[in-house]
């Protein structure tokens, strides 16, 4: 459903995304780890065809994201970092100039938005202007777009930051609810979100891939057999350590 | 494809409206362009009955004016973080540059009709050229157009409104001045004839002015069109180029 081939992005002398590798089937949730800077952020802006890589190629559902970009955003939902989204518009219109701009209309964007609405929680909030919102109603709105209309590929970047623990929990649910015909990528620095909700981790640091396996296999690296520690031994490693997939698979 | 253009279009025009932006807007340019017209252009004392006196001094509204809708275009989207959900939707390049350019010359159009006082008030008092009249405002709607396609390709090169305007209407000034008299003959004296000559063609003050006389030139349309078209092309390019480059 996604693949990343050798994706590699500098930005000036700095590697950013240094030769990042997998595939994402439906049904999995993936949960996208590292450090602040670790590249999590520029890898899922250039799987979401905002960014395109220096070397290698991302697809969505089988078509290339650079050569054929608009096939394969079409069947991506992105909420990208920070959940921007335009403050005067209300979150009903923010999910309906997402969806126009898809090809809906008439009834099936006003389902759409109105399905979105409920399923992102948005309550009676939904035509207040989103400059007026809390952070966590920003979030959820710009979540709401993302997700409105029924992408076959997912992409959060830090969906549940800035939720209170309800609205976290919310979050989690809905992703929950959406990943058996989904494929999704979270990525958090929550780790407890990772067993929570997550199927698969990929522990990425310096640009590079650390790990690809279970959450159950990221927390057995670690003596302590838990997931924070496993993830401290990987990322707070001098690079070159031989933790590399192969390695931790 | 065309679907996308409207979803654009209709965000757009909706954003100038959700702040107070379009009122204060078309306050000031209802205000300023008879204003304009009654004090610099001394519309009753030259005895005529129509609008030449506001035409004269449309595009130096319009110069200051344009710049100023045109310079949310890119840079707003910058500074929000909101291109990068642009730049995520399945809508291609041209069809956001050209809703964000319709959307803002749709208001310059609302503008440009809220002169319409002025006209009732040259037909209540004599029998002006209509049709000359409405050339007229074709052209002022070009000159717009131009202005707005400028401004929003240089929009596009920050993340700063500030200087968004005021490169947008640097550029406006310049484009307008290329034609005056005195600018050429300047030019005249220190540069071959050919650089003068090129320096006017480029001039939009040179080519509304054909349009002011009640004339509709193809060469005065193929240069606002194609100025437009260029502009948003290169405002365009320079957004993709952040799709391949750094942050």
């Amino acid at each position: 459903m996604l693949v990343a081939d050798h994706l590699t992005k500098d930005f000036g002398p700095r590697r950013a995304v240094d030769d990042v590798s997998f595939t994402l089937e439906r049904g999995e949730v993936l949960g996208f780890l590292g450090p602040n800077g670790a590249g999590k952020t520029t890898t899922m802006r250039m799987l979401a065809g905002a960014l395109e890589a220096d070397e290698g190629r991302a697809s969505i559902a089988g078509h290339d994201c650079v050569a054929a970009r608009l096939e394969a955003q079409a069947r991506l939902g992105y909420l990208p970092e920070g959940a921007p989204a335009y403050p005067a518009m209300s979150p009903r219109d923010f999910v309906a100039f997402s969806l126009r701009a898809r090809g809906f209309s008439g009834d099936s964007l006003k389902r759409a938005a109105t399905l979105a609405l409920e399923r992102a929680n948005l309550g009676g909030y939904e035509h207040q202007p989103i400059g007026t919102l809390s952070k966590g109603y920003k979030r959820r709105a710009a979540l709401a777009a993302a997700i409105a209309h029924d992408p076959q590929v997912l992409i959060l970047d830090e969906p549940t930051d800035g939720l209170d623990p309800n609205q976290k929990d919310g979050v989690r649910q809905l992703i929950r609810d959406m990943a058996p015909d989904k494929a999704i990528i979270i990525s958090t620095h929550i780790l407890e979100e990772v067993p929570a909700v997550c199927s698969r981790a990929i522990v990425i640091a310096r640009g590079r891939l650390l790990f690809d396996g279970s959450p159950r296999e990221l927390a057995e690296l670690a003596p302590e057999r838990q997931i924070e520690a496993a993830f401290r031994q990987l990322t707070l490693a001098p690079a070159g350590d031989g933790n590399t997939p192969e390695a931790a698979a | 494809m065309i679907h996308t253009l409207w979803a654009i279009y209709r965000r757009e025009l909706g954003a100038y409206f959700l702040t107070p932006l379009a009122y204060v807007f078309l306050a000031v340019f209802g205000f300023a362009a008879p204003a304009f017209a009654f004090h610099v252009g001394r519309f009753f004392d030259t005895n005529r009955a129509d609008l030449a006196p506001m035409f004269d001094y449309l595009p130096w509204l319009l110069v200051i004016l344009m710049p100023a809708l045109a310079m949310r275009a890119w840079a707003e989207e910058r500074d929000r973080g909101t291109l990068e959900f642009l730049m995520a939707l399945p809508i291609p390049l041209w069809a956001t540059a050209g809703g964000k350019f319709l959307a803002a010359w749709t208001m310059a159009a609302l503008a440009i009709a809220l002169t319409f006082p002025m006209w009732i008030a040259v037909n209540y008092l004599g029998e002006p050229d209509n049709a000359a009249i409405a050339t007229a405002y074709l052209g002022t709607l070009l000159l717009a157009g131009a202005y707005l396609a400028v401004g929003q390709a240089l929009s596009a090169t920050t993340a700063n409104q500030v200087v968004a305007f005021v490169l947008g209407a640097g550029a406006a000034f310049l484009l307008t001045m290329a034609g005056l008299p005195f600018v050429l003959s300047v030019l005249g004296a220190s540069a071959p004839a050919a650089v003068t000559e090129f320096v006017a063609g480029l001039s939009a003050l040179d080519h509304y002015n054909a349009f002011r006389n009640g004339v509709i030139g193809l060469a005065d349309l193929v240069y606002f069109l194609g100025l437009i078209g260029i502009c948003l092309t290169m405002g365009g390019a320079l957004v993709s180029e952040r799709r391949g480059g750094g942050r």
